[in-house]
C-alpha cells in the first residue's frame, strides 16, 4: 500500500484553531509539504503574522517567530541577513500585509530580499470580525463597509501580486487560489518554485493565495468556495506574474 | 480500477463537508451517530470498497482528518 | 596607552564593533546619523551587515529578527524615530531578546528641533511602549564612555535578555575627545533559544502572545522578577563631592558635566555642592539618592527637559528633603545659569 495522503512532518500535531472549513488550514498543509518535500524543515524560520494565522507557530513544526501586525518582512529580513543559508518565509493575511505592513512587503520586494512570502488574501480582516481590507472587492458587504464597498468611500482593492511583480527585486510571483483540487495541486507547484527561488538566491519570492473566510462572508465552506470562484478569481485573475528568466518550471 | 483505504482523525473533524462534496465516488458522509470532542459529527466512509484512493477528500481537508493508502 | 580623537557618535559604533556587533538597521535622523554611515563604511570591509530601512518601524523589526538568530545587533534614531521604534521595542522587550538601541536625542514634541534635549526621559525610562516592561537606559557623559557603554550595553544586553538603550544628548555624538581603543570582545553568550532552524533539536518559538490570562500573568511576572534582579545588580552612578555637601545636584549625560563646572565654581564661594550622576537611568540609583539624602539639605535636578528626572530623585527622596529642578529645552544650561541657580537657592535655604 502506498501513503497517497498523510500529515506531513512539518506540521506539529496540534489542531488547527481555524474556523469550520477555513482554506487557512490547506495552505498550512502545503507549505509544510513543500518544506518536506524538498528537505528544508531543519532549516526553516518562518515568520507568523497578526491575523487569523497569529498562531501558526504551534502548527509548523520548524523554528517560528511571531512578528508584529504586517512587519513580518522586516523581521524576516533581519532573519535572513544573519542566516542566509536558512530558508525563511512569512506567511501573511491581507490586513497584515497589503494595509498597515505594506512598507515592509514592498521594500522587501524591491531590495530582491531572499525570502518567501505566502499572502493569504481572503477579502477582509478574519480574525478582528469581518472588517473591510485593502483587498475588499467593490460591493463587498463587510462590518465596515455595511453599505458595500464603493470606490467613492473606500477606493479599489489593491492587486498585490501585479504590484509587486514590478519591483525588480522580484523573482517569484504568482497568484494562486485554494478552491479545487486541480487549483491545489497548482498553488503546492507555485510554493515549492517560490521557496526553490529563494534557495536558489535569485531574489524575493510571493506567492498569493486566493483564500476563504466562511464565517465572516456568512457562507458555507462549500458556497464560499464558489463564491471565491465567481467573485474574487475575475478580479484577482491566477497565474505566474514573474519569473526571473533563467528559472526552470515544469 | 485501484482501491483505496482511509483511516480518519475522527477527533480532528469540524464537518466543514468539503471532503463530502469533493469526493467523486460519493461515499463520504457525516456519522450522525458520533460526535467528536468539539461537538460535530465526523466524516466516515459509506462505501469503502468503491473508495480509489484518489486522495482528493485528503486534498481538500483543511484539517487534515483523512489519511489516505492506495493498493 | 595611545588615545586617538574621535566624535561621540563615532566611539559608540566603534564600541559597537569592539562589542561583536556586526549588524546595524536604521533610518537616517539628525543628530545619530553618523552611526549609521560609520557602519555603512565599516561593515562591508570587516563582513558586517548594514541596511538602511525603509523606515524605523522597519528597522526595528529588522533588528527583532536579527536578535531572535541569535546575533548582537544594533539601530540609532532620534526623538520621531524613536517614538516609531517603540512599538518593536515592546516586542523585543516581551521576547526577552537582547538588542541595543541608541537614542541620539533632541528636543520634542513633535518634529522639535536637532538641539541637544532630555526631554525623552520619560519614554525611555518607563518603557516607552505599551505594557508592563522596561528596558536598560545608559547614559554616557563623554566620548570614551559612548564607546565604553556601548560595549557594556552589548554585555548587558545578553546577560539579561532585555534591549538595552544607550541615551546621548546631540552635544555628545558631534563632541570629539581622546578615547582609547577598547580591547576587541572576544567570549559571547549561547543563545539556545536563538531561532536558527531546529536542526538536531525541537523547534524554538519566539513569541509574544499569551491568549490565556494565567499565561500572559506569568509572563508578566517573569519580567518583573528580572526587573527587579537588575534593579538590585546593575544600579550606577557616579558622585563628586556629596560627602560634605549641603545641595546635591542630580544631572545625567552633558549636564553632569555642566553641573561640575558650576559645583567647582560655587564651591569657591563658600557653597557646599555635590554631585551624583545616574549612568544608569533604568535602573535609575535612588540607592545613592537616598544614601546622600542622610546629609544633604536639599537636592537639584538639572536637566535639558522641563523636569522628568525629578520624579525618580523624589521617589528616591520620599520626602525627606526638598527636591528642586532648574531646567530649559533647546538651549543647554550653561555654567554660569547654573551657578546662578544654585547661588540663589544657597542664599533662599540659609546655606550661605
Ligand atoms: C498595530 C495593530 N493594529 C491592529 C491590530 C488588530 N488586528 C489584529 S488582526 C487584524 C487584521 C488581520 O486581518 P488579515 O491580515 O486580513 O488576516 P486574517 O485574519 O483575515 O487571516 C487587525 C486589524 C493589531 N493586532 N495590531
Ligand atoms: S475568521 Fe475567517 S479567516 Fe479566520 S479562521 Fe475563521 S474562517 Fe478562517
Ligand atoms: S480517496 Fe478519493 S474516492 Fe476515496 S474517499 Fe477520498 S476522494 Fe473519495
Ligand atoms: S474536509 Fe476534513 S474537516 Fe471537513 S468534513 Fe471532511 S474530514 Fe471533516
Amino acid at each position: 500500500m502506498k501513503i497517497v495522503a498523510q500529515k506531513p512532518e512539518s506540521l506539529t500535531d496540534a489542531q488547527f484553531h481555524y474556523c469550520p472549513g477555513c482554506t487557512h488550514g490547506i495552505i498550512h498543509r502545503l507549505i509544510a509539504e513543500c518544506l518536506d518535500e524538498m528537505n528544508l524543515r531543519e532549516s526553516a524560520i518562518g515568520i507568523c503574522p497578526v491575523g487569523c494565522a497569529v498562531l501558526a507557530y504551534n502548527y509548523f513544526n520548524c523554528d517560528m517567530l511571531e512578528a508584529a501586525h504586517g512587519r513580518a518582512p522586516a523581521v524576516a529580513t533581519g532573519v535572513k541577513r544573519m542566516l542566509p543559508d536558512r530558508c525563511v518565509f512569512t506567511y501573511q493575511g491581507d490586513g497584515d500585509l497589503a494595509s498597515i505592513g505594506m512598507g515592509e512587503i514592498v521594500h522587501a520586494s524591491a531590495r530582491g530580499e531572499k525570502i518567501t512570502v505566502i499572502f493569504v488574501n481572503n477579502t477582509l480582516y478574519g480574525m478582528t470580525g469581518g472588517q473591510m481590507a485593502p483587498t475588499t472587492l467593490l460591493g463587498q458587504v463587510t462590518t465596515t463597509s455595511p453599505y458595500g464597498r464603493t470606490a467613492e468611500q473606500a477606493g479599489y482593492p489593491i492587486k498585490i501580486a501585479e504590484l509587486l511583480a514590478q519591483n525588480e527585486g522580484s523573482a517569484y510571483i504568482s497568484r494562486m487560489a485554494v478552491n479545487s483540487p486541480a487549483n491545489i495541486r497548482k498553488t503546492k507547484k507555485s510554493i515549492k518554485k517560490a521557496f526553490q527561488t529563494q534557495i536558489d538566491r535569485k531574489g524575493f519570492s510571493l506567492v498569493e493565495i486566493l483564500s476563504t473566510c466562511p464565517t465572516n462572508w456568512g457562507l458555507s465552506p462549500i458556497d464560499a468556495l464558489k463564491w471565491l470562484e465567481e467573485n474574487m478569481i475575475p478580479y484577482y485573475p491566477l497565474g505566474e506574474f514573474k519569473v526571473k528568466e533563467d528559472m526552470q518550471y515544469g | 480500477m485501484t482501491k483505496g483505504s482511509l483511516s480518519f482523525s475522527t477527533e480532528r473533524c469540524k464537518a466543514c463537508e468539503l471532503c463530502i462534496c469533493f469526493c467523486p465516488q460519493g461515499i463520504l458522509a457525516l456519522d450522525t451517530d458520533i460526535i467528536n470532542v468539539h461537538g460535530f459529527h465526523p466524516v466516515s466512509v459509506s462505501e469503502p470498497e468503491k473508495c480509489t484512493g484518489c486522495g482528493i477528500c485528503a486534498l481538500m481537508c483543511p484539517d487534515l482528518v483523512i489519511t489516505v493508502k492506495r493498493e | 596607552m595611545d588615545k586617538v580623537l574621535m566624535k561621540g557618535n563615532e566611539a559608540l559604533a566603534e564600541g559597537a564593533v569592539r562589542a561583536g556587533c556586526r549588524a546595524y538597521f536604521g533610518y537616517p535622523i539628525t543628530p545619530s546619523s553618523e552611526i549609521a554611515e560609520y557602519m555603512a563604511r565599516k561593515y562591508p570591509k570587516i563582513g558586517g551587515t548594514f541596511l538602511q530601512a525603509e523606515s524605523e518601524l522597519a528597522a526595528i523589526n529588522m533588528v527583532y529578527g536579527a536578535a531572535a538568530a541569535g546575533a548582537r545587533v544594533m539601530t540609532a534614531s532620534s526623538g520621531p524615530g524613536i517614538s516609531l521604534k517603540q512599538e518593536g521595542i515592546s516586542f523585543l522587550a516581551e521576547a526577552e531578546l537582547p538588542c541595543v538601541i541608541v537614542n541620539i536625542s533632541r528636543g520634542g514634541p513633535g518634529l522639535g528641533g536637532i538641539q541637544p534635549a532630555q526631554s525623552d526621559y520619560f519614554q525611555a525610562t518607563r518603557g516607552g511602549g505599551h505594557g508592563d516592561y522596561h528596558i536598560m537606559v545608559l547614559a554616557p557623559a563623554g566620548v570614551q564612555e559612548m564607546m565604553d557603554l556601548a560595549i557594556e550595553a552589548f554585555e548587558l544586553a545578553d546577560k539579561y535578555r532585555i534591549p538595552v538603550m544607550i541615551m546621548a544628548e546631540g552635544t555628545l555624538g558631534q563632541m570629539m575627545e581622546p578615547v582609547v581603543l577598547r580591547e576587541q570582545v572576544a567570549e559571547f553568550y549561547n543563545k539556545p533559544w536563538a531561532t536558527t532552524g531546529c536542526k538536531n533539536r525541537k523547534p524554538n518559538i519566539i513569541n509574544t502572545l499569551h491568549l490565556s490570562p494565567d499565561v500572559l500573568e506569568q509572563r508578566n511576572v517573569h519580567l518583573q522578577n528580572k526587573y527587579i534582579n537588575i534593579k538590585l545588580r546593575e544600579k550606577r552612578a557616579e558622585t563628586y563631592m556629596t560627602e560634605d555637601a549641603d545641595i546635591v545636584v542630580v544631572a545625567f549625560g552633558i549636564m553632569a558635566r555642566v553641573a561640575r563646572k558650576s559645583i567647582m565654581e560655587v564651591r569657591k564661594q563658600g557653597v557646599k555642592v555635590g554631585l551624583i550622576r545616574p549612568i544608569t537611568l533604568w535602573p535609575f540609583p535612588d540607592d545613592v539618592v537616598e544614601k546622600v539624602s542622610d546629609t544633604a539639605k536639599i537636592f537639584l535636578s538639572l536637566e535639558i527637559s522641563m523636569g522628568q528626572m525629578v520624579e525618580d530623585i523624589k521617589l528616591a527622596v520620599n520626602g525627606r528633603r526638598p527636591v528642586d529642578f532648574y531646567g530649559r529645552i533647546g538651549i543647554t544650561p550653561n555654567p554660569e545659569e547654573v551657578s546662578k541657580r544654585l547661588l540663589m537657592l544657597a542664599a533662599e535655604e540659609g546655606l550661605r
